[in-house]
């Protein structure tokens, strides 16, 4: 069917503006919850089964109902715009076409969880979008939108743009507390969890930009008639940013349980791959989640095809499966040299290691610089099990994900693609006869 | 500690770091320093000094410290001269895929620098960065608050040829941003 709830009406005139949102039914949700209890929009939450679109799945619902409520202590809603995990795009552009969607989202989600303060925590880069979102913010105050007594309800709620400066740490959602209290990124130790104690030690939760704004569809139709959307536990619909070796990048907006190989080949989502090429492999939820080749992402090793569910990706755990992660979708051609490809996402990670915890500070370290062994043709077959090695004892040993983050990778190239990582160890030092380590983009014709 | 007598922010912006600590609670302005630190990198030529940063703690009226600190750790504040324009390609997986490498040795080829370093005229700086949530765009710089997407070599040759006829100071936040904040009123 494909219904879209939140990149809808992209082309009508004025759909950035108040004005124009509004001429398509926005923010008549927000009437609708304000007469309602917050109980009862955490109720509807619950039953739609939305689940984090940040990349962690956590069903929201339940998250909004660990907020700790003592008495005479402010609660605050984060909205995680970091939006930095390579190959994800969505936030961004939501935001941009729509951000009164976001703005509506917030207050609704505030009102539910009795948050009379809220930030959008937006990264540093995106600063004009940060300065669209101060005038759509500025717009909803004057219309009486924001601040005293919203639209007649006694509700009261100031909501506030933050911008970060570059670090995709911040992305973790005790880093961006961290963060918004104006320190370095450096994640928490949990528990306590932010939602007893959060940004000023307060109860907080953080949900991602995507998540708060499925909220106004589901309060518009109701939990149980968003559930219908979708598969099993993976309801309602996704944003997926789609790019690499395809014909048609872009932002989707599909009803969860689309089969893959029609969301790579057909025509209303990726085209298919570029120049008539071959596809070779895909990373489905962001650089974070495990590679898995072109056999294994269109089915399952039972054989079945595989959907985009939360579940069917990742069917068959990390030995054949992956994660749907925050839906950044990258596809890879034939001629991608996946242990290039590695290289370049290790050396991500280990950039952007905070340098807390030693496995993660000296293990991202330590595979980058191995990987880039393998590049410059000095690497040794046991450098392909030291590799394994390494991300197996950085895994499940930190303080936030990020360690996971940068192991995945790493054991799922080696799992998948062997083979490639020992055509570099043979070719040594002739590394121009490898056919994968120069790829050359004529971007002269492009 | 440096002195930052000589620093003086203009009464625009000082009003705007004013607005933006009010955001927070009362007794936790500090949570201002990163927003502080664009603007003050937009008065001071896109780069943060130790007297700037100095001069930064002494409107949030915190330790000097605590803003190097701060200042350190986030990869958009220079904490060297930069040129008038800082070029940030893109160089993360995805652009990768689709040519940020050979974009990045065009520049450097086109300026006659390596990433890192700056153009002898002060015009040009350039930087690598990470992922900017453009990857369906790729390749992709940032010069300043611009994203440019889909480039190819011509095109970005255009671009930095454009920028160079202008000549102006380019900071994420911008100069005339900071100067006219009628945006921010809470
Ligand atoms: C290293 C790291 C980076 C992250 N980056 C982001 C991000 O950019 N945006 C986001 O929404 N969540 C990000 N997350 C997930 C957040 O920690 C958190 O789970 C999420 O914001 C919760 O919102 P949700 O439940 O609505 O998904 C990141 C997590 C980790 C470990
Ligand atoms: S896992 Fe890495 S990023 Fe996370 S806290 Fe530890 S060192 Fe920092
Ligand atoms: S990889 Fe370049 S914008 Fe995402």
């Amino acid at each position: 069917m494909g219904r879209q709830l939140l990149i809808n009406d992209l082309d009508k005139p004025g759909i950035q503006t108040l004005e124009g949102y509004k001429a398509c039914g926005g923010y008549t949700a927000l009437d609708k919850a304000l007469k309602m209890k917050p109980e009862e929009i955490v109720e509807e939450v619950k039953k739609s089964g939305l689940r984090g679109r940040g990349g962690a799945g956590f069903p929201t619902g339940m998250k909004w109902s660990f907020i700790a409520k003592p008495p005479g202590v402010p609660r605050y809603l984060v909205c995680n715009a970091d939006e930095s995990e390579p190959g994800t795009f969505k936030d961004r552009f939501l935001m941009e076409k729509k951000p009164h969607i976001l703005i509506e989202g917030m207050i609704i989600s505030s009102f539910a969880l009795g948050a009379n303060v809220s930030y959008i925590y937006i990264r540093g880069e995106m600063m004009y979008v940060f300065h669209i979102l101060e005038k759509a913010i500025q717009e909803a105050y004057d219309a009486g939108l924001l601040g005293k007594n919203i639209m007649g309800s006694g509700f009261d709620h100031d909501l506030y743009v933050h911008c970060g400066a570059g670090a995709y740490i911040c992305g973790e959602e005790t880093a961006l507390i961290e963060s918004l209290e104006g320190k370095r990124g450096n994640p928490r130790i949990k528990p306590p969890f932010p939602a007893v104690k959060g940004v000023w030690d307060c109860p907080t939760v953080v949900n991602n930009v995507e998540t708060i704004a499925a909220v106004v569809p589901i309060t518009t139709m109701g939990g149980d008639e968003y559930a219908k959307i979708g598969i099993g536990k993976s309801t309602g619909t996704k944003l997926i940013s789609a790019s690499g070796h395809i014909n048609k990048p872009g932002v989707y907006e599909i009803e969860l349980g689309v089969p893959v190989e029609e969301f790579i080949y057909s025509d209303k989502y990726c085209g298919g791959i570029r120049n008539g090429k071959k596809m070779k492999a895909v990373v489905a939820g962001g650089s974070s989640v495990p590679v898995l080749p072109t056999d294994l992402i269109l089915k399952t090793a039972k054989g079945e095809p595989r959907l985009m569910t939360y579940e069917s990706l990742a069917d068959g755990g990390f030995q054949t499966g992956t994660m749907l992660g925050s839906g950044g979708f990258i596809v890879m051609d034939e001629d991608t040299s996946i242990v290039k490809n590695l290289w370049n996402f290790t050396r991500f990670y280990h950039h952007e290691s905070c340098g807390q915890c030693s496995p993660c500070r000296e293990g991202t370290g330590w595979m980058e610089k191995i990987l880039h062994k393998f590049l410059d043709g000095h690497a040794s077959m046991s450098d392909i099990d030291l590799l394994w090695d390494i991300q197996g004892k950085i895994e499940g040993k930190t303080i936030c994900p990020l360690g996971e983050a940068a192991a995945w990778p790493v054991a799922a190239a080696i799992r998948h693609f062997r083979s490639e990582f020992e055509e570099y160890v043979k070719s040594g030092k002739n590394m121009k006869d490898v056919k994968h380590y120069y790829r050359l983009n004529n971007l002269e014709t492009a | 500690m440096s002195t930052s007598k000589n620093i003086q922010f203009s009464p625009e912006a000082l009003e705007l770091c004013q607005k933006i600590m009010r955001r927070y609670p009362q007794g936790k302005h500090k949570s201002a320093i990163l927003p502080i630190l664009h603007i003050a990198q937009a008065e001071s030529n896109g780069w943060l000094s130790p007297e700037v940063m100095d001069y930064v703690a002494g409107i949030l009226r915190i330790q000097p410290i605590e803003v190097y600190e701060v200042a350190s750790f986030y990869s958009m504040f220079n904490l060297k001269p930069v040129g008038k324009c800082v070029i940030e390609v893109c160089r993360t997986g995805p652009c990768w895929l689709l040519g940020a490498e050979d974009l990045v040795r065009f520049i450097e080829k086109k300026l006659g620098i390596k990433e890192g370093q700056t153009t002898p005229d002060g015009m040009f700086t350039l930087k690598t960065v990470e992922c900017l949530a453009s990857c369906g765009t790729a390749p992709m710089m940032q010069i300043g608050e611009t994203y440019h997407e889909n480039l190819t070599f011509d095109k970005c040759g255009k671009i930095l040829d454009e920028y160079k006829g202008k000549g102006e100071l380019v900071t994420h936040w911008k100069k005339e941003k900071v100067k006219n904040h009628s945006d921010i009123k809470q």
